[in-house]
């Protein structure tokens, strides 16, 4: 918990503590780590601590944003799937099935690469040109959302499944309350923990597959940072004439150390608040 | 069962069709086509190209000239590796993606079923908790973490594997274990919770005031039952294989279908593209298929067709 707190206040603050701007170049190529760089810096000279500070900033950011919208979708679905059962619940499922069979991350290179110039253009069209370098990080945030919401429908649907028989749902329901107003007012409460568990648990799933595209090139482009690129850019380094360790070394720790803590307190939250995992 | 296989079989067909037919469109539609250059080619060479690789007439055209060709196997020609067809790339990269696949496979099966076991045996043991200490470090460590640093190690500093590349039997050493190790933890998670839910039930008592010795108790009664969520984790572990294998093909500079796969992404080479989508996902619903029936002969408790 106190590692997630300094790693967020890091990400959100270093940039006014660490003065380098992680998109300027200099002469300094391949410095190991000193007082002056403590993390060395990269192949254009460019500081790589701040650089691991702003690839923290996109990945934290692409996913909370990612996880945020994947728990919009998971539980919408899972809450309809659940309450009206019967038909809907089993096309709704199958459905679900079939999502779960197809390589969803390879369809999602396929989209972001391909949606990612007519977004830049309709941006342009619309004068939002400020907003057209961010264009990559918009089509990520919202196709890795619209995939990592299919476990989170099972569980919500699977909490809605054993509440709605219960009798407080039957007494909202003879009291002539409508359908969406069980749902959001009634159930929805009952099974936010759980959600929230989950949802703790889909931002490093979120995190790895964003790194995942922009290690393969395929995500965020340099000169934007994110943990997947610096790695990419860091193993590239690696040889056995000259290793500049530094590269690889300093944004792997931060992404795993940040995924470690987050996976930890997901699990914790798990085993303390679902009565299932405790032992 | 016949039925049970038959309507799988439908499904799988949809799901095919589904997906040839979205990423067709997808790419086609998308601004630059695979000869678009920075030097612009002339208008009518690039017709005849257009033509030779069947990309001309309207889309609706092209797309069910596409299927037709798909239904009679021929996954047409290559537009960036020329007078290559599709059908030819994926034969040859595949035997190397699948056999890293299928390694990887193996290892995080056995590996994940022994940790698992040996966790939930020692519960409450120093055992259990460094092994599932160990677990969370393999989840929250990606592959392109684990990989860079193993090759680091091994290869470089101690030289005892080779770096990259596909030419040896311990040139698959180091990728196998980079793409199984999250894997391995993911199954001993699994393997161990079910393992503890097995272990306390009945039949497990009965077992043991039969006189069976321990290690009986565990292989015989215990790993039947506590092996079915493992087993049904099969089919998302290929998934995850599947996807993770890109990366780890990446990193070691292995010939596989991946490198073909971004490669006819970033070139807009939309037969290959498309070819090796579809076999990724035939595979993949094929292989769920697979886990399905395995399931249900594993367990006599479930019927196919509910």
């Amino acid at each position: 918990m106190s590692v997630l707190a300094v790693i967020v206040f890091l990400t959100i603050f270093g940039p006014w503590l660490f003065h380098y701007d992680p998109e300027s170049l200099s002469k300094l190529q391949f410095a190991p780590p000193s007082a002056a760089h403590p993390f060395g810096t990269d192949v254009n000279g460019r500081d790589e601590l701040s650089r691991v500070l702003q690839g923290a900033r996109i990945s934290l950011f692409v996913g909370a944003a990612g996880a945020l919208i994947s728990f919009f979708v998971g539980t919408t679905y899972g809450l309809i799937s659940g309450y009206f059962g019967g038909k809907v619940d089993a096309v709704m499922m199958r459905f679900l099935e079939i999502l779960y069979s197809v390589p969803r991350l390879i369809l999602i290179i396929i989209v972001s690469f391909i949606f990612d110039p007519l977004l830049k253009d309709w941006l342009q069209d619309i004068g939002l040109n400020a907003w057209v370098g961010y264009s990559k990080i918009i089509i990520l945030i919202v196709s890795l959302g619209l995939i990592e919401w299919l476990t989170m429908a099972r569980i919500v649907r699977g909490q809605v499944l054993s509440l709605k028989n219960q009798q407080f749902i039957l007494a909202a329901r003879s009291l002539g309350q409508s359908h969406t107003r069980i749902i959001v007012r009634h159930l929805l409460p009952n099974i936010f923990g759980i959600v929230i568990i989950y949802l703790t648990l889909t931002i490093p799933a979120v995190i790895l597959d964003e790194s995942f595209l922009s290690f393969l090139g395929l995500g965020i482009q340099a000169p934007q940072a994110s943990w997947g690129n610096l790695l990419s850019d860091g193993a590239q380094v690696i040889n056995p004439v000259k290793s500049y360790w530094w590269l690889l070394l300093f944004p792997a720790l931060a992404m795993s150390i940040t995924l470690l803590a987050l996976n930890f307190l997901g699990d914790a939250l798990r085993d303390a608040l679902d009565p299932r995992a405790k032992r | 069962m016949l039925a049970f296989l038959f309507r799988r079989f439908a499904s799988l067909v949809l799901v095919l069709f589904c997906v040839v037919t979205l990423t067709f469109f997808l790419v086609r539609m998308a601004p630059g086509g695979p000869f678009s250059r920075e030097r612009k080619i002339p208008a009518a060479i690039e017709k005849q190209l257009l033509a030779r690789y069947k990309l001309d007439g309207t889309l609706w055209q092209q797309y069910s000239d596409y299927l037709g060709d798909l239904v009679r196997g021929d996954l047409r020609l290559s537009t960036k590796y020329r007078d290559r067809s599709v059908n030819e790339l994926i034969a040859e990269s595949l035997p190397v993606s699948g056999t890293l696949g299928v390694l990887a496979f193996l290892l995080a099966t056995t590996g994940g079923v022994w940790l698992g076991t040996l966790a939930a045996v020692r519960h409450h043991t120093w055992a259990d908790s460094s092994a599932m200490l160990g677990a969370l470090f393999l989840i929250s460590i990606p592959t392109f973490v684990t990989g860079p640093v193993l090759v680091l190690f091994f290869a470089l500093k101690l030289g005892w594997l080779p770096v990259g590349g596909w030419n040896s039997l311990s040139s698959l050493i180091l990728p196998a274990i980079t793409l199984a190790g999250p894997y391995i933890a993911y199954i001993a998670r699994i393997m161990r919770t079910s393992m503890l839910e097995v272990l306390g039930q009945d039949f497990v008592r009965t077992a043991r005031a039969k006189g069976l010795a321990e290690s009986r108790v565990v292989s015989k009664h215990v790993m039947k039952v506590a092996i079915l969520p493992v087993v049904s984790f099969l089919g998302p572990l290929a998934a995850s294989l599947l996807t993770g294998s890109i990366v780890v093909e990446t990193i070691f500079n292995i010939p596989g279908t991946g490198g073909f796969f971004i490669n006819s992404i970033q070139n807009r080479d939309v037969f290959l593209l498309v070819g090796i989508t579809l076999v990724y996902c035939g595979l993949l619903v094929l292989l769920n298929l697979v886990v399905d029936i395995a399931y249900t002969l594993l367990d006599r408790r479930i019927q196919l067709h509910e």
